[in-house]
């Protein structure tokens, strides 16, 4: 048996989303031609959009504009702040958490070589930021304040309605990196009152190469992509990826459904929350924040002894497929940033792995895991030099 | 950047088969006890190198035999990733057979050539090189101990780059031999700063007490230093070699023969030139110029007479000058 645990970093296509990905290949028209093949492409776009807009209870004055990615959309949205600071807005200032992706820091880091200056804000024990943090950090320079929604790593969520509210007052626009939530967490744009949320198909059992991204009605906005006005009124140019836009609503369809997110919420949950009890069971282990805070689809655990790529390594040759937040499986060879933020030490980012489910992960899948954690566990501290008796030697340990 | 980078993250398909046995099945894994050590009528030593927090932690275990000093026996216990496990578990072997002093001599590129399937095929990715270095340092605490000696008086504390093992010497001997300008450069001679990487800038894995951007810094500016004092010294008595004139002296001599030679033909036609900027692309100097007057429009300027200001140049000054009109 071969189970996929490693939903957060991407997912399987739904056979229901694969068809239309499929079906729809054949709508090739250019959406900006006034004849026939034109006329079918925009019948379908606009069925598309008015899929999106209505799953996820968007205003028709706001836009959706279809991206390559959420990494794409988060740019664009940092970069309209750049381009407004170099063109003398005088807001220098962006506020963000130590949790997000490198698809936000890195783009921060490439603002303050212009001269822009960031703030981030620290997360507790349990992977939140506060409110307060966020109140007390805006000034009168602000520009931005973007926070994702739910980590990828720690499956903690963010009081983002609360964020938003605070920016609102404040006059200051307010950004979430969605790409966690669709599927797991009931979004509704209306209600959460955020100026930006971005988001990629891929996560929530899409293609890839296809995201979205929300601006509310009046939001700053400069295109990262220009090119012809045509395109999504000139906000992000480039040739339309029509089925992959297709097939993103049928996935966001599903994905965003009441049925859907109680099926995950509870179904999933359970699965998960047996799969937690497991990993419990076994001595020396750890799970990472509090269940009313985290996605209901990830467990976030740390076996004492065992480093995660070994884990990682023993788990593969048993057709178990998870991630690390240890350092030896990042090609820069760092420890999770946003595990040691939960207050742990590197040692615990190094010994953390993360299981995640999908809407697709069955109990019998569940139940082979747990089945191999023992054996797993077993072997990998037989070798562990760290889990060994520690008593009867004296240690001389470097650094 | 290039071809061979742009699908990245790949780790696993670059360990070897050696290394993938030897994570499954570890052969020298395991401890060694005081009982066993009594067996043998030798000597048991127990030495643990690095932390959890580094990602790698390493216990090594002997029995000596203390008339001989030969290691009788070698076993090892990890935390760490599947390239820490299987090179701590090839050091592990490596040492079996071997005295105390032969052991200090295996280096963690010497486990490595020992972990590959075949000779021109690295046993790990480049940047996992790191974590058999470990197997070194652990071997080093395991002498120390039996010796009774601190661990530093066997360490070489010239190593600059511990997953290549350079020294600074080494380093800086390339610089000067080469001429190397970047880290890169360094990397492409020495292999120094090419596995994790921690060595070449402050910001990397490991914290350094030294790092390549340092030495290369450093060693540039006595380069340019004594290319300086070379000049000055030369430039009283005799005409310094083009290469080891400074920028000032390069103008002047190219100017010199310009005016003698190159200017008084174009000027017979109605022209002139100018010298925008010298630059140094190693092998070759390139001479940037301007084409003033009647030259500027002239057909000849890129061909004919360019040909003739840069051999003239090219036989006046230096045989590896190039003109580039601007």
């Amino acid at each position: 048996m071969e189970v996929y645990l490693d939903n957060n970093s991407t997912t399987e296509i739904d056979p229901k989303v694969k068809e239309v990905y499929c079906q729809t290949t054949d709508i090739f028209g250019n959406a900006n031609v006034i004849y026939k093949q034109g006329i079918d492409t925009r019948k379908a776009l606009n069925e598309a959009y008015d899929i999106i807009y209505s799953s996820l209870n968007a205003s028709d004055d706001d836009d959706i504009i279809f991206t390559s990615s959420t990494t794409e959309g988060n740019n664009a949205v940092i970069k309209t702040f750049l381009d407004l600071f170099l063109k003398g807005s005088g807001k220098n200032h962006i506020i963000t958490t130590v949790a997000e992706h490198a698809s936000i820091k890195s783009p921060l880091a490439y603002c303050k070589t212009f001269g822009m200056e960031v703030t981030y804000l620290g997360t507790d024990s349990n992977g939140l930021v506060s409110v307060e943090d966020l109140k007390a950090a805006i000034t009168d320079k602000t520009a931005l304040v973007t926070v994702l929604y739910a980590s990828n790593e720690t499956g903690a969520i963010q009081p983002i309605k609360d964020m938003a509210k605070v920016c609102q007052g404040a006059n200051v626009p307010f950004h979430t990196d969605g790409a966690q939530a669709i599927g797991k967490i009931k979004v509704d744009l209306i209600d959460l009152g955020v100026d930006y949320m971005t988001w990629s198909a891929h996560k929530f059992h899409g293609p890839k190469g296809v995201g979205g991204l929300f601006i509310k009605a009046k939001a700053p906005y400069e295109p990262l992509v220009h090119g012809s006005k045509n395109v999504m009124g000139g906000k992000r140019a480039g040739s339309i990826y029509n089925n992959g836009i297709f097939a993103m609503a049928k996935a966001i369809e599903i994905a965003n459904s009441d049925m859907n997110i109680a099926y995950v919420k509870n179904h999933i949950g359970a699965l998960r929350d047996t799969l937690e009890s497991a990993i419990l069971g076994i001595k020396d282990t750890k799970s990472y924040v509090p269940k009313e805070n985290r996605l209901n689809n990830i467990v976030v655990a740390s076996f004492r002894g065992i480093e995660g790529e070994a884990m990682l390594w023993d788990m593969n040759e048993n057709g178990l497929y998870i991630s690390t937040g240890s350092s030896c499986s990042s090609e820069d060879l760092e420890a999770s940033a946003v595990v040691e933020a939960l207050g742990e030490k590197v040692e615990i980012a190094n010994a953390t792995v993360m299981f995640a489910l999908s809407r697709f992960t069955t109990h019998e899948e569940i139940e082979y895991v747990i089945s191999k954690l023992e054996p797993i566990t077993k072997r990998i501290r037989e070798i562990s030099m760290t889990y060994a008796k520690q008593e009867a030697f004296s240690v001389h340990l470097h650094d | 950047m290039a071809r061979s980078d742009l699908v990245s993250g790949n780790v696993w398909e670059q360990y070897s088969k050696k290394v993938q046995d030897r994570m499954n099945n570890p052969v020298a894994m395991g401890e060694l006890t005081q009982a066993d050590a009594d067996a043998k009528n030798a000597k048991l030593v127990v030495a643990d190198f690095g932390a959890e927090s580094c990602g790698d932690a390493v216990r090594l275990f002997w029995i000596v035999d203390e008339s001989t000093n030969t290691i009788i026996d070698s076993k090892f216990k990890s935390f760490g990733c599947g390239t820490a496990i299987a090179s701590s578990d090839a050091m592990a072997e490596l040492c079996i057979g071997k005295t105390v002093d032969e052991a200090i001599k295996i280096t963690n590129t010497e486990v490595e050539q020992f972990l590959r399937d075949d000779d021109g095929t690295p046993a790990v990715p480049p940047q996992k090189m790191h974590c058999s270095v470990m197997a070194y340092d652990v071997i080093l605490e395991a002498a120390a101990q039996y010796k009774g000696v601190k661990r530093e008086s066997l360490i070489n504390s010239d190593i600059v780059c511990e997953c290549a093992r350079k020294t600074r010497k080494d380093i800086e001997d390339a610089i000067r031999e080469f001429n190397l300008m970047t880290l890169d450069e360094i990397g492409d001679k020495t292999k120094a700063g090419t596995y994790c990487r921690s060595c070449r800038e402050p910001g990397g894995h490991e914290a350094m007490d030294v790092y390549l951007i340092d030495i290369l810094k450093d060693v540039r500016a006595e380069m340019d230093q004594e290319k300086l004092v070379e000049a000055a010294n030369t430039s009283a008595s005799e005409t310094p070699q083009f290469d080891k004139m400074t920028i000032v002296q390069r103008i002047k001599a190219v100017d010199s023969v310009i005016d003698e030679y190159i200017r008084p033909m174009l000027v017979m036609d109605g022209g002139d030139m100018e010298i925008i900027d010298i630059k140094e692309n190693i092998p070759y100097y390139d001479i940037y110029i301007r084409y003033l007057g009647a030259c500027g429009s002239c057909a000849s300027g890129s061909t004919g007479t360019l040909y003739a200001i840069e051999s003239t140049l090219k036989h006046k000054v230096d045989e590896n000058i190039r003109v580039l009109p601007v």
